[in-house]
């Protein structure tokens, strides 16, 4: 066969080739991809077929040890400031006010000696390292599944798990002020009478 | 004018329908599954586009030549809509039966190009007017192996009448038809009365015209005149609104009208697909005006699905490989078959 036979012939079949892959695909759209998450055995075996997942209508579901959106659980919180330390993006704001005494025990046994005047945690900043859920020692700040947050303000990003008003916030800066007073002033009284 | 009106609101109707199979198609060679959220499976898409499309407005660039911008894309799809006119679309219902039927629409259609370079020109863009003469340069070449290959098989039936030529190729024709020059099957008809097989070099003539119409539609493989990656829209680009879908309605009606003048001329027009066999006088059962009208409709439409599926399979051309295929290659076929049709005229008819 001469070269130009050759390329003709190689040409030939190479559109063939092409229309016959073409052609299997179109045949293979009638199966639809399942929604199957990482963690199914099968996850990898839906080769065939149509691969895109009508997002809002289905989902993948996702696996429960990812890193999405941040969760506090703020009646176990103790306000210790651990996860505003060590967060490398300093996400985490929290404000913190001595309780005059116990305000209560977390689901763990631990007893809260601090309000939460102020807890925000700005997921606009975060970025899912998922560090404050390690050195939480009561566990209360955890991620949850929740990924496709989106919002119209950028504030709103700013997620406000406790939030004290200045009157209530002012009424506990003044009982502990008070609190405070009273004991210097009973050291006192007492460095007085010896 | 009750015909004219019918074929407008088909040609209408398709071109919505066309729109969204090419979309589904598109999708799903690509494993993706197109629209899916207006209408269920987005079967309403098209229609929503169209109702988008009529409600825009109607921009004219100052520096395009205002006369020419707006009369352009009527007079491109006039022409495609008057192909319609000339093909039978079943043994005795068509727009006009003339005895130049074949020449009429080779005529016809050849003033598209006309619209071509005005919609180029007169749009005052570079990209505009690239694509309008890419077009036309792409257009009156191709016309060269298409008319060939239509010459061919007009030799054979010895008409220019479309309606002569579809009668030919069935059970209701006065000649004898061979298949394959040796086989008389006129009373059995069926694909085998079709003229790619009453003359096999028939199917390298309809290989040769289907490329070409190809080529004449701007479709992919040719789409050079549209190419998205370079003229980004080609000789539409300034183009909104009503007359953007007229130039669109264009070229889905032109991608049909190309497939139904291949039925006529190849496959055997309104003729049935089934023969009779023995007892089982299938091709009499199957042939009539609804028979007609379905046979060249579902026909047609095959074509077109074809042409799509080429189009999402194959890469566009350069444009020096473009004139090369079509004068190095598809005009000596052309050729060949008409120097055969007329030895075939001669010795076997």
């Amino acid at each position: 066969m001469s070269k130009k036979n050759q390329n003709i012939v190689k040409s030939v079949s190479g559109i063939l080739n092409g229309m016959r892959l073409t052609l299997k695909h179109l045949f293979a759209a009638r199966n639809l991809r399942k929604p199957v998450g990482v963690n199914k055995s099968n996850y990898f075996a839906q080769q065939e077929g149509i691969v895109t997942i009508q997002y809002p209508h289905q989902e993948i579901p996702v696996p429960e040890v990812g890193r999405y959106q941040l969760e506090v659980e703020i009646d176990d919180c103790i306000v210790c400031d651990l996860c505003a330390k060590i967060c490398p993006v300093d996400c985490i704001e929290i404000e913190s006010i001595k309780a005059v005494e116990d305000i209560g025990k977390t689901s763990d046994g631990t007893t809260k000696r601090l309000h939460a005047a102020k807890f925000f945690i700005d997921h606009a900043k975060c970025m899912y390292c998922g560090l404050c859920t390690t050195v939480c020692p009561t566990e209360c700040i955890t991620m949850t599944n929740e990924y496709d947050r989106s919002v119209i303000d950028l504030n709103e990003m700013n997620l406000k798990f406790s939030v004290m008003n200045e009157i209530e916030a002012e009424e506990k800066r003044i009982a502990l002020e008070k609190f405070n007073a009273e004991k210097l002033a009973a050291k006192a009284a007492l460095l007085k009478k010896e | 004018m009750l015909i004219a009106l019918s074929i407008l609101l088909f040609v209408v109707l398709y071109t919505l329908a066309a729109v969204y199979a090419e979309r589904k198609v598109s999708a799903f060679i690509q494993d993706r599954l197109g629209p899916m959220e207006t209408g269920k499976f987005g079967w309403l898409q098209t229609l929503a586009d169209i109702l988008k499309m009529i409600q825009k407005e109607n921009i004219v660039p100052s520096a395009a030549d205002r006369r020419l911008f707006l009369i352009a894309p009527v007079i491109i799809f006039v022409s495609v809509y008057m192909g319609f006119a000339a093909i039978p679309i079943a043994p005795s219902l068509i727009g006009t039966s003339s005895n130049m039927g074949v020449f009429y629409i080779l005529a016809i259609i050849s003033i598209e190009v006309v619209g071509f370079l005005m919609v180029g020109w007169g749009s005052n863009n570079k990209y505009a007017l690239y694509g309008a003469t890419r077009s036309v340069a792409q257009i009156v070449s191709y016309e060269i192996p298409a008319g060939i290959a239509i010459i061919s098989a007009v030799m054979l039936s010895q008409s220019l009448n479309m309606n002569e030529i579809s009668v030919n190729q069935g059970i209701l024709s006065n000649e004898t038809i061979k298949f394959f020059g040796i086989w008389d099957i006129t009373h059995i008809g069926g694909f085998l009365a079709w003229n790619i097989f009453q003359a096999p070099h028939l199917l390298i003539a309809f290989a040769v015209y289907f490329i070409a119409a190809l080529a004449e539609s701007n479709r992919a493989p040719f789409d050079v005149p549209e190419a998205e990656s370079e003229l980004i829209a080609g000789f539409h680009i300034e183009y909104t609104g009503i007359r953007f879908a007229l130039v669109f309605l264009a070229e889905y009606g032109m991608m049909l009208l190309v497939s139904m003048v291949a039925v006529v001329l190849f496959l055997g027009g309104w003729n049935t697909l089934l023969p009779n066999i023995g007892s089982l006088q299938l091709a009499i059962w199957t042939t009539g005006t609804f028979w007609g009208v379905f046979w060249i409709i579902s026909k047609s439409l095959f074509l077109v699905l074809i042409q799509m599926w080429i189009r999402w399979t194959l890469p566009r051309f350069r444009v020096d490989q473009l004139m090369g295929f079509c004068w190095k290659v598809l005009t000596p076929l052309a050729f060949a078959c008409l120097f055969i049709s007329g030895i075939w005229r001669l010795l076997v008819m």
